[in-house]
């Protein structure tokens, strides 16, 4: 590997470690200087790399010119001496003109475990907290976030910028939160995680690779939550499941265009056996205590969703599991899934008669839900349906399923 | 749309017509499925609350445990969901469980 391409993998893998650590150690106050440096470490890597060769460990190297970095800057800024140093000095027991940084392991893990808290905090919106997350956290690049929200790159960084400016406004301190806090903070950060996840599997992007990264670096993110003693609780778990068994079908949900495959022509050869172990998995660690988060309810579902064959105990659980899910929390989405449910329990008579009760007049999934119920049962109202969610629907994605369906009705 | 109190009583005395311990956990999957619907039509005004099955009574005489030899029918659960009008909660009412074990359905409009 050449330094051309070693370098954008560590700025992906390093660049927010390195961020975090510098945040956590000159606060949320500074945290451009902690970028500026964490970046002009990465263009010295550039530069010296193409002219000396890689380093054995880049790693390494990028560690000590960071802090190299942050000592000069600290030597030759006046201002970051006086507000910064006296701060670090008075929250640490070295004394001297000699700052602290350190980068091992431990300290990586828990600075990034101490900015997921900062990031996901209910200050800013959610679009703000998940591109400020994809920025800070997981080291996509303002285009690249861009390119997965489409939308210009303008918008994404005046997003950013808004958002980091926020969290300086309400002065929020980076530090993990105790034991007690963390219940009251924790939903919302599986929440913003979970729509970073969501971001990348239901995004229309065409660029697949980035969709499968943004997956991934939600998984990894959690995946910190479970490692760290306080932060592995059970909803964190049953989000970990879920996102697995999600993720196991991500090669098989779309096809080489980039469109959409539905749950029910997906090739099941193509799901990824070893994401489903691996979800239940952490579904059986998820089990644990009392708490039954909405997360539980999901991963439960999606695990009854990585069963092909449609077994009456199938569709009875994964209504079962939509009750509980809808009277823990509503959401449209839910409501119509668990009449699809209902239809496989009940019969499609019964459904269209739920069906029918929601108002959810304005969604095209609600058009749909409805236009294959009637298939088969009245194909006139069927088209109809299918016709209303077409005009309904935004994305070209969304009207390509949706005329693939209403061409399914046999001709009236 | 208005809120509405749904009180649901029958009868936990008569010993021959209580329910067997099938019918009863048949009675769980119904009463699941109708929260469920009433759940997807977003009208549960209020999260759902178990209600503890004995409680006590007070009256002139003094403090008694239920259950209640005095009252025929007791309460068995309430819940308080969203409807249009007194038509539109009767009509959620009428899939309630509790009636196919011969109880009823209280119905009180917030006002």
């Amino acid at each position: 590997m050449d330094s051309n391409q070693l370098i954008p993998k560590l700025f992906r893998t390093e660049y927010q470690k390195i961020v975090s650590v510098l945040c956590r150690l000159f606060g949320i106050q500074h945290i451009e200087i902690a970028e500026d440096i964490v970046s002009d470490t990465f263009l010295a890597a550039a530069e010296t790399w193409s002219i000396k060769g890689i380093p054995e460990n880049p790693v390494a190297w990028l560690y000590t010119v960071a802090k190299n970095k942050t000592k000069n800057h600290y030597k030759r800024n006046s201002v970051f001496e006086q507000k910064i140093v006296t701060e670090i000095q008075h929250n640490s027991t070295k004394s001297g003109d000699e700052i602290e940084i350190d980068l091992s392991d431990k300290n990586i893990s828990d600075s990034q475990l101490a900015m997921i808290f900062t990031i996901c905090n209910p200050c800013n919106s959610n679009e703000a907290q998940i591109a400020l997350a994809l920025n800070l956290l997981c080291g996509f690049g303002v285009s690249e976030i861009s390119e997965a929200f489409l939308t210009n790159r303008e918008v994404i960084y005046k997003r950013i910028n808004r958002a980091k400016e926020k969290l300086k406004e309400e002065n929020i301190t980076i530090q993990q939160p105790s034991v007690t806090e963390i219940k009251n903070r924790l939903d919302n950060v599986l929440k913003t995680i979970y729509l970073l996840f969501s971001e990348g599997y239901y995004s229309t992007s065409q660029n697949t690779i980035l969709r499968q990264d943004f997956c991934a670096e939600a998984m990894r993110l959690v995946y910190l939550l479970i490692q760290n003693k306080t932060t592995n609780l059970p909803a964190v778990n049953a989000l970990m499941a879920l996102m697995c068994f999600h993720a196991s079908r991500f090669e098989a949900r779309t096809n080489e265009k980039g469109e959409i495959i539905l749950y029910e022509d997906q090739d099941e050869t193509l799901w990824n056996t070893e994401l489903i172990d691996r979800g239940t998995y952490y579904l059986g660690l998820s089990s644990s205590g009392e708490q039954l988060s909405k997360y539980h309810l999901e991963a439960g579902i999606a695990y009854w969703h990585t069963q092909k064959e449609d077994t009456p105990e199938k569709w009875a659980r994964i209504l079962e599991l939509y009750n509980s899910l809808l009277i823990l929390e509503y959401s449209p989405i839910a409501a119509l899934n668990r009449t699809y449910a209902l239809s496989k329990v009940k019969g499609k008579e019964i459904a269209i008669a739920e069906a029918e009760k929601l108002s959810l007049q304005d969604n095209h999934f609600y058009h749909s839900l409805l236009g294959s119920l009637y298939t088969g049962h009245d194909n006139a109202k069927a088209v109809s349906h299918f016709e209303m969610a077409y005009s309904l629907a935004k994305s070209p994605a969304d009207k390509t399923i949706i005329l693939k369906n209403k061409n399914r009705v046999p001709s009236v | 749309m208005n809120e509405f109190l749904l009180i649901f009583r029958r009868d936990f005395q008569t010993k021959e017509i209580q329910p067997s311990p099938e019918e009863l956990q048949q009675q769980l999957k119904q009463w699941q499925e109708w929260f469920g619907g009433i759940a997807a039509q977003d009208k549960l005004a209020r999260p759902l609350q178990r209600w503890d099955g004995h409680g006590k009574i007070v009256d002139p005489k003094g403090v008694t445990d239920g259950p209640y030899a005095e009252i025929k029918e007791a309460i068995g659960g309430l819940i308080i969901i969203k409807a249009n009008d007194y038509e539109e909660a009767a009509a959620i009412a009428q899939g309630c469980p509790i009636l196919s074990l011969g109880g009823n359905v209280e119905i009180r409009m917030a006002i």
